[in-house]
């Protein structure tokens, strides 16, 4: 098991508001470990719309998702919090009291985190792969289809159909190329959102009858036991042909979808994490949810409503952490030991 | 006003009213329809608001952009006359539109 890590307050969620409560914690005094299952923060504002312009930021009159997230890291800069990236919180489990409580957070790539408070800013919940309606696909997973790649001596020597037309299937086509024992790349057209080079390296291959790129669909699978036989495919002519096949990576970008979240036993209402609106506190003492994650009686998934419900969560995640310390409120236009902590005094 | 009729994957059918400059995608969410998901919110950025135009229509709500095709490529069971809601603007020419979700969007 590897070492556990302790901290003030683990965050699950690297998007705006996650980032913005690290700041709400640092002035505080609370140090922060964050935790997202994308491999850079921002959240859907760098994943999904890094160059959609957002209107309603207070005191901008626009900025774009991915300059609000550079931002936040240069704010929260100061307070050196700890990302753990490209990984997924799998479980949360209390260890403590209600008075003193104490998270164990764990997350699928084997960290370990001891927190005293644990903040969800999970947003519409992690990014996950999505999966093809293929009828009976899921009994495939994970021996016969993959929607990841782990450990690439799996495809050694193997038939191996790679779906889709972004960089992870260009990439995963030509990275698997020299193990697998044929590679056939399908796309429902002839047309690469992928980067240029990998596409031309692909046509490369394919004019050398190295690899085979086929235009169509995948419509069903044959196969038993978990292993596939070969995929039905239905070409752009509208021909339908068997393929055979040991392997399949789909590769249709990501979806959010709520996930292990359901588990951690918050009464969730509508896969919403209801809360108070005085501390922005689960039904759990110590668990706190902000931004689109949380529910309450007059709701507004605005990345403004995130930042104001962190500032909250923040005073009362204080007394979590430090039991026997007052909370003096300042604000940092005049406080010196606010500014000392912003390395700006 | 507009009428747009939107028809599930099982066929059944729900005509509403939409306003004249809106997407089809905000049509849909604000009127509830199933099976329009609109992850992203309409950035043309996740191809959950996927839809089928119907066939008498696909000339007058045209073809989609670059990005948009780009896009599609998340969406299953793309067919020529599929589209993404969030990028068709309603217009009083779109008056009686129909379009079919799909089975599953993300």
């Amino acid at each position: 098991m590897n070492e556990v890590v302790s901290t003030d307050v683990a965050i699950v969620g690297a998007g705006p508001v996650g980032l913005f409560s690290v700041f709400e914690l640092g002035l505080l005094d609370m140090k922060c470990h964050l935790i997202d299952i994308l491999s850079r923060p921002g959240g859907q504002c760098a994943e999904l719309y890094p160059e959609k312009p957002i209107y309603d930021i207070p005191g901008y009159p626009v900025i774009n998702g991915q300059e609000l997230v550079d931002n936040l890291m240069k704010q929260i800069h100061p307070f050196g919090p700890t990302f753990h990236l490209g990984e997924m919180v799998e479980s949360l489990e209390p260890l403590g009291t209600a008075d003193r409580p104490l998270f164990r957070v764990a997350t699928d790539a084997g960290t370990t985190i001891e927190a005293k408070v644990v903040i969800i800013a999970a947003g519409g919940g992690s990014f996950q792969p999505k999966k093809p309606p293929i009828p009976g696909l899921d009994a495939y997973e994970n021996t016969s289809v993959f929607y990841s790649v782990r450990k690439m001596e799996h495809f050694r020597g193997r038939r191996v159909v790679i779906v889709g037309g972004g960089d992870s299937a260009l990439d995963w086509a030509l990275n698997l190329h020299p193990i697998a024992s044929r590679i056939t790349l399908i796309h429902r057209r002839d047309a690469f959102r992928a980067a240029p080079h990998s596409v031309n390296a692909m046509r490369a291959l394919v004019a050398g009858g190295q690899m085979d790129f086929v235009l169509g669909q995948v419509t069903a699978t044959k196969g038993e036991g978990g292993q596939l036989a070969a995929l039905v495919l239905r070409k752009e002519s509208g021909e339908v042909v068997d393929l055979p096949c040991d392997d399949m990576l789909p590769f249709f970008g990501l979806t959010m979808k709520l996930g292990p979240i359901a588990g951690w036993g918050l009464n969730l209402h509508e896969n919403l994490v209801p809360t108070d609106t005085e501390k922005f506190e689960t039904s759990t003492p110590g668990i706190f949810a902000v931004g689109d994650i949380n529910t309450y009686a007059g709701k507004l998934k605005l990345i403004l409503c995130g930042f104001h419900e962190a500032a909250l969560a923040a005073q009362r995640a204080h007394h979590y952490v430090y039991p026997d310390k007052k909370l003096v409120f300042q604000y940092t236009t005049s406080s010196t030991n606010l500014q000392r902590k912003l390395g700006v005094s | 006003m507009t009428k747009i009729t939107f028809i599930d994957a099982k066929g059944e059918a729900r005509a509403v009213d939409a306003e004249v400059g809106a997407t089809v995608m905000e049509t849909a969410l604000r009127n509830a329809i199933p099976g329009i998901e609109a992850e992203c919110g309409g950035a043309c950025a996740c191809a959950t608001c996927h839809v089928y135009v119907a066939d008498d229509w696909t000339e007058k709500v045209g073809q989609p952009s670059q990005m948009e095709e780009d896009m599609l490529d998340f969406a299953f069971e793309v067919r020529p006359n599929s589209r993404l809601a969030c990028q068709i603007k309603v217009s009083e020419e779109l008056d009686g539109l129909v379009v079919t979700t799909p089975a599953k969007q993300g």
